[in-house]
């Protein structure tokens, strides 16, 4: 019998399931790969082959204009792959179609999460449990440092600030898949009904947010409107643009963005944010470690982000794991 | 604590000098005695609690956090007290309410190096991240936050509409919780009493001259030494030497502090000997040699005998215990003439009078001015009392004019607050050798005032067009621009390849017309040294 997991290899650009030649979230363009979840750094385009949610192969065909080789699989779909290696798919969390994968072979039960979430988010289904004996997990704030506070309390900071200064606008940096889609859910959940707008390389991603049933309110884009019309409104914007000669045409905007990284003041203070909001997409530290303890795999291992303290956790609790030193994936969704 | 907790994390992410002023003279009107002044103390680092130190913040940490995830986050978020406010663990159970900062105050007060350890957790407990973090500020000193004392004070007079020199004034004589100095302003009591305290008394300042013309008759005229004002206090067996800001500066310049036997409070500038400048016994070297002696906490004998430093009198506001601000410039004058014999001719000398016709031959001994030691003329109206501050029509300053070099534009740097999605602080340099024959640029200086709103939109843009390289918020750019940049003054520099640095450099003029080398060479620079 061959060794535990051997199936599975972590490679540099991405994890090989050998029995069926697939990838997941490989950072090169192979000839079958399943991919978790939307964002560039783990759903590259030009694959032979996809296997994703309906939502995460819109957003890649939107990103890549080509539906060649999109092979949907529903959240709780198991497929069938070559080798018998069967592979299931379950919500993440972390943004829209964002989905685990749990593949099983000889017996072994393997869960890939791609990245994931355990708070509440209008605009995906929440992560899902599912027990296994690996545990593949990201790490991106695995610091203890980071604890997300609850996004009502971001948005009411957000909303505070608005009102304390009607002749002005304050302009949310947020990154332009899942992040400013939340936000804006979370605004209309707040009871904000006035319109947003938005930077324009944010609205065909909230078109199909929309078009996947979330519902956004009134939505307008920046470029259709004077300056004028934006006093006393939130304006969202890609993170880049938040400091970019195209924010001259706001008027006086309060800069604010939202981030898990704004957890940390130098941070905030270094994109010249004047409203730090810390929201996430990401599993904060108690939340990683909280998920681990209910997975309760044999053993954990960890494809990207901080996994020094993640790896020293796991060695204070006596638990098995490994960093997998996976390369392209950044932080940048965070 | 969690009001001041809020202004402190407001402080730290607002980049405007307005906001700023607003944000705290908000929170000192709406926060109670002793609170505010405890608040006000702390942004003026008037506070310090001998027990709580950084490595006492560490090692309450180590107590509570494995040490291998503490340094970690340490590393990442590059601030002890951070790490800590964000890594302390929540109480269990139900926390007290937070205390008051008062309340903090009293107990940091009474902490040993002992007791800390456990008194100090009792408050962390009733306290969120954020209120930690405050705690930890309070607690250690030295806050970081962009806010000067100055603006502090700015605040405090703009929070309750009192003249901010009358605050300078009381200041001095004061302590956190500065109840009398809130007794005062915010309810209109009798001011603090300062007689007899070798205190800093805030300067009366002058207005640049720029097209006004003045009669002689009215004013007279001195000249202004390119030094440090200073003020000298002695009052009751003690004495201070106060720079601009009000910083004792006595420790860098002891020979000073024991010139001063008589109780007297003195304008002066601080200048230190040179030999080879002014010429005879009274020249004073270049600024550049005062500088050397800046800012050292204990100076060698070799400092003392090589560059002595002496104070060149231009005003007298406080004599034998009587307070003389209230008389008029000549009156004062008269005092100061008089009180010269009295004072060591080793550390002490008067501030001539410029005697002149009219206001042309006035312009003429300007012109003509040669000694490096003069920074220009000062216009002091006759009749001015000396009063705080800068008051129009009083005081004038006639600087020389500044000098002025062709440089190229080099680099350019994304500016802060309202200009930050603008290249606004740019840096220039002067050829090394003949353009023509493959000689390289130099950066000499960096400057980032003298244009329009109008040319800055143009200069990002051209910085734009031209980028050649990125270093973060650096751009360097094409060699294509001339900047007429003027400045006060240049000096060997040891910190820029070019071996040379400006004084007060700014543009004067964009030369869009100008070929970049018909620029100017190190060498031209290098004639203008004046060390
Ligand atoms: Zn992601
Ligand atoms: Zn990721």
């Amino acid at each position: 019998m061959a060794a535990p997991f051997s199936w599975i290899r972590p490679e540099p650009h991405g994890i090989h399931i050998t029995p069926a030649d697939v990838w997941i979230d490989p950072s090169r363009a192979v000839d079958r790969a399943l991919v978790t979840h939307g964002h560039a750094d783990h759903a590259r385009g030009g694959h032979g082959q996809t296997y994703a949610t309906p939502a995460t192969l819109a957003i890649m065909e939107l990103r890549y204009n080509t539906r060649e080789g999109a092979t949907p699989v529903e959240y709780g779909e198991t497929v069938r792959l070559r080798g018998g290696v069967d592979a299931t798919y379950f919500p993440a969390g972390h943004v829209l179609g964002s989905a685990q994968i749990l593949l099983e072979h000889a017996g072994e039960r393997v869960v890939i999460t791609g990245d994931y979430k355990r708070r509440a988010d209008p605009t995906c289904p929440p992560f899902e449990v599912v027990p296994c004996d690996v545990f593949i997990t990201e790490a991106t704030f695995g610091l203890p440092v980071f604890t997300h506070p609850p996004i009502e309390d971001e948005m009411a900071r957000l909303l505070m600030r608005l009102e304390a200064h009607p002749a002005a606008c304050v302009l949310v940096g947020a990154y332009a898949l899942g992040k400013a889609q939340r936000v804006i859910a979370e605004l209309r959940a707040a009871g904000h009904t006035q319109p947003i707008y938005l930077h324009g390389a944010m609205e065909k991603m909230c078109r199909l947010y929309e078009d996947f049933g979330v519902d956004l309110g009134e939505l307008r884009l920046v470029s259709d409107y004077d300056k004028d019309a934006m006093r006393g409104h939130i304006v969202v914007c890609p993170p880049s643009a938040l400091n970019d000669r195209w924010s001259r045409r706001l008027p006086d905007p309060i800069t604010a963005m939202a981030s898990g990284w704004m957890r940390v003041r130098q941070r905030a203070r270094q994109r010249n944010v004047e409203l730090p909001l810390v929201i996430s997409d990401h599993a904060d530290w108690h939340e990683l470690t909280r998920t681990i303890e209910e997975v309760d795999p044999y053993e954990t291992w960890i494809t990207h982000g901080r996994e020094e303290a993640l790896l020293r956790w796991h060695q204070l609790h006596q638990r098995r794991a490994r960093a997998l030193a996976l390369v392209g994936y950044e932080d940048e969704d965070d | 604590m969690e009001g001041f907790a809020a202004l402190l994390d407001a402080l730290v992410y607002t980049r405007s000098r307005n906001e700023k002023l607003r944000l705290i003279a908000e929170y000192l009107r709406t926060t109670p005695d002793p609170d505010r002044g405890w608040a006000l103390g702390a942004l003026t680092d008037g506070l310090d609690f001998k027990a709580v130190k950084s490595s006492t913040i560490r090692a309450l940490l180590k107590e509570r956090v494995d040490p291998v995830l503490w340094s970690l986050s340490r590393d990442f978020v590059g601030d002890t007290a951070e790490t800590a406010s964000l890594l302390w663990p929540e109480p269990i159970g139900d926390a007290m309410p937070p205390p008051t900062v008062s309340e903090a105050v009293e107990a940091l007060a009474g902490m040993t190096r002992v007791t800390v350890m456990s008194e100090l957790p009792a408050l962390l407990d009733r306290l969120d991240p954020a209120g930690r973090y405050a705690l930890f500020k309070l607690a250690t000193g030295g806050m970081r936050i962009g806010v000067s004392s100055r603006l502090a004070k700015l605040a405090f007079a703009q929070a309750f509409a009192v003249p901010v020199d009358e605050v300078e004034e009381y200041w001095h004589a004061l302590e956190p919780p500065y109840a009398e100095l809130f007794a005062w302003a915010a309810d209109g009591a009798a001011p603090p009493d300062t007689a007899n305290m070798p205190l800093f008394r805030p300067f009366m300042l002058a207005h640049p001259l720029e097209d006004t013309q003045v009669d002689l008759a009215d004013y007279a005229a001195e000249w202004k030494w390119d030094g440090i004002r200073v003020q000298l206090v002695h009052v009751a067996g003690e004495t201070r030497l106060y720079s601009r800001s009000g910083d004792d500066i006595g420790a860098s310049f002891p020979e000073m502090v024991s010139a001063l036997e008589i109780p007297a409070l003195l304008d002066g500038e601080l200048l230190v000997r040179g030999a080879h400048q002014g010429g005879e016994a009274g020249g004073a070297a270049s600024f550049n040699a005062l500088q050397q002696r800046l800012g050292r906490k204990t100076v060698s004998k070799t400092m003392l005998t090589e560059s002595p430093a002496f104070v060149r009198l231009y005003d007298v506001l406080m004599l034998d215990g009587e307070d003389l601000r209230d008389l008029p410039w000549t009156q004062r004058r008269a005092r100061l003439e008089a009180l010269m014999p009295r004072l060591p001719e080793s550390h002490f000398d008067l501030s001539q009078l410029v005697e002149a016709r009219d206001f042309d031959h006035l312009a003429q001994i300007r012109e003509g001015a040669r000694d490096d030691a003069i920074e220009g003329l000062m216009l002091k109206r006759r009749d001015s009392l000396y009063v705080a501050g800068r008051k129009t029509g009083l005081w004038y300053k006639w600087k020389r004019d500044p000098l002025l070099v062709d440089c190229v534009l080099m680099y350019a740097q994304r500016g802060s607050g309202k200009r930050s999605s603008f290249y606004s602080d740019y840096t220039f340099g002067c050829w090394d050798g003949d353009p023509d024959a493959g000689a390289d640029l130099l950066p000499v200086g960096k400057a980032y005032s003298g244009f329009t709103d109008a040319e800055l939109k143009k200069l990002d843009k051209l910085v734009r067009q031209t980028t050649l390289n990125r270093f973060g918020p650096v751009r360097e750019v094409e060699r294509t621009l001339v900047f007429e940049v003027a400045f006060d003054s240049v000096h060997t520099s040891k910190r820029h390849k070019s071996g040379l640095a400006m004084r007060f450099p700014r543009i004067h003029r964009i030369r869009w017309d100008k070929p970049v080398h018909e620029a100017d060479r190190i060498e031209t620079l290098r004639t203008l040294i004046r060390d």
